[in-house]
């Protein structure tokens, strides 16, 4: 296995443990819960619009250092942009975690989020790592049919 | 008697993969004896038992039907047409469901199991008790992991027609009193389901001692390969039950509008079975007697007792176990207080320590640990 330092980092272990972005938002737009049922973990991501803007994000739940910081990492990273960057950005990190691209250009659009890179190595995580990421993808699905 | 370091070498996986396993709770790992067994069969004898009239499959035959001989002798069943086989102990804890649980419960009857149930033994019963209108109500453990007299006895009621209980909690370890449950159970008339796949590799079954209606495990929790599971079944009560999956070698004749079954155990052995699987289980019987229970038992207590003590001096842990030593079997869980058991999983992995880290294996025992 790689080294564990690797994925828990210092980025990750700092936003698993107290991460400014798990909070309630006052005036929610939408909100969506993740689950994954192979271990329990359960988070609820909340957001807030303006117009094609993501202006607002923030999660609840409970999950392992990694879902936790993972979610937190999404939210920096998906705040202040447009539906269809999100959604290209969203695409980028589900592919670097299942090792579908390793293209450098195209994985710094990540920003902070490119930290769970070293997840692919580790199956068994993949999933932790990808729950919001997936929640978050759900979750625009539907504001398209709105 | 058979050392530890002895049944160690038995298995090539250890040694193959470097591992401290310590997951048997989930699957135990194959000795070679086991191995070689299965292989012996493919290489000599397979064909398809009770099918075809030359020897090789008669002997298959043999080898399927000796080994149900074998697995009766071995948690003392009266008959051996008392025992079934099937996937695992989940398709036999769903064929007691749908079969006896379905066609006997009425409305406002109650089904009654514990708060410790895995979730074989429990969404079964969530589904029966819907579709019939009946109850279904939890027993639940004290601060000790445990079912107290008292609560066993205010929940079985005269309304109380299945009892399901797990021998072992796979969750916190705890023996269950399982002999004195079915005493009880039996004078409120209800029929007792026995969960036994955690108790089967660690100790002792009796079924006609512990007069259990139904016990049910799976081969692969005590050596044997995963896709084998044992039904054990009273007789009478079997005989009096619809078949569960239908198709070839369990019928007697076949109209174009109807169909007559075999008699048991066939009418509960559809298809083509797990030959495999069922030499694995044999195979498994002969290397867990062979190395005897006592042994056994003796050497976990002493594994788990210096587990415990060591787990004890870290002050950043919390053990879930019961302090009364002799209704706890060998599972140990625990917490690494403020991380997830996720991330310890991990940690640990990449030392070779395989340990199982799962809050969520039975979602009602986790509700007690949160709360």
């Amino acid at each position: 296995m790689e080294d564990l330092t690797d994925v828990y980092n210092e980025l990750i272990m700092e936003h698993s443990m107290n991460s400014y972005n798990k909070r309630k938002l006052e005036k929610a737009d939408f909100s969506e819960m993740g689950h994954n049922p192979n271990c329990g973990d359960e988070i609820t991501l909340e957001l807030k619009m303006n117009g094609n803007i993501i202006e607002d994000m923030a999660f609840s739940g409970h999950g392992c250092a990694i879902s936790q910081a993972s979610t937190s990492i999404m939210i920096d990273t998906l705040k202040g942009k447009t539906i269809e960057e999100a959604k290209d950005i969203i695409k980028t990190f589900i592919e670097m975690i299942k090792r579908e691209t390793t293209d450098e250009e195209e994985l710094k659009k990540l920003e902070d989020a490119i930290a769970f890179r070293n997840v692919s190595n580790m199956p068994a995580r993949v999933k932790c790592a990808l729950l919001a990421w997936h929640t978050m993808e759900d979750m625009l699905k539907n504001f398209n049919k709105n | 008697m058979i050392s530890s370091e002895e049944i160690k070498n038995d298995f090539p996986i250890l040694k193959n993969r470097n591992l401290t396993y310590l997951d048997s709770g989930a699957t135990t790992q194959k000795p070679i004896q086991v191995i070689n067994a299965i292989e012996n069969f493919y290489k000599n004898y397979n064909a398809n038992p009770h099918r075809g009239a030359y020897s090789l499959s008669i002997e298959a035959t043999e080898i399927y039907e000796n080994t149900r001989t074998k697995i009766a002798n071995f948690i003392n069943a009266k008959h051996r047409e008392e025992i079934i086989f099937s996937k695992n102990a989940t398709e036999s804890l769903n064929l007691i469901a749908y079969s006896y649980g379905l066609n006997n419960l009425k409305k406002d009857d109650e089904v009654v199991i514990s708060i410790m149930e895995h979730h074989s033994n429990l969404v079964p019963w969530q589904k029966v008790c819907k579709q019939t209108g009946s109850k279904l109500n939890y027993m639940y453990i004290n601060s000790e992991f445990e079912l107290t007299k008292e609560e066993i006895e205010s929940k079985i009621t005269d309304k109380t027609k299945i009892v399901c209980i797990t021998y072992v909690s796979n969750v916190t370890g705890t023996i269950n009193d399982v002999k004195s449950i079915i005493k009880y159970a039996h004078k409120k008339g209800a029929v007792v389901v026995v969960d036994g796949s955690q108790s089967i590799p660690h100790m002792k079954i009796d079924v006609q001692d512990l007069d259990a209606d139904f016990f049910v495990f799976s081969g692969h929790k005590m050596f044997s390969p995963l896709g084998i599971g044992v039904l054990y079944g009273k007789r009478e009560i079997l005989n009096n039950m619809t078949p569960f999956l239908m198709g070839g070698d369990m019928i007697e004749y076949v109209y174009k509008q109807d169909t007559t079954f075999a008699p048991l155990p066939n009418k509960f052995e559809a298809g083509t079975q797990n030959v495999e699987g069922v030499v694995g289980l044999g195979a498994a019987i002969d290397y867990i007697e062979k190395i005897g229970y006592d042994n056994i038992q003796k050497i976990e207590e002493e594994v788990v007792q210096y587990a415990v003590e060591e787990l004890s001096k870290l002050d950043y842990l919390t053990l879930y176990i019961s302090p009364n030593k002799e209704n706890h079997s060998s599972v140990i869980s625990f917490n690494v207080n403020g991380v997830h058991p996720h991330d310890v999983a991990s940690i640990l992995d990449s030392e070779n320590v395989c340990v199982r880290s799962r809050k969520s294996l039975c979602t009602a025992t986790y509700e007690i640990f949160r709360n």
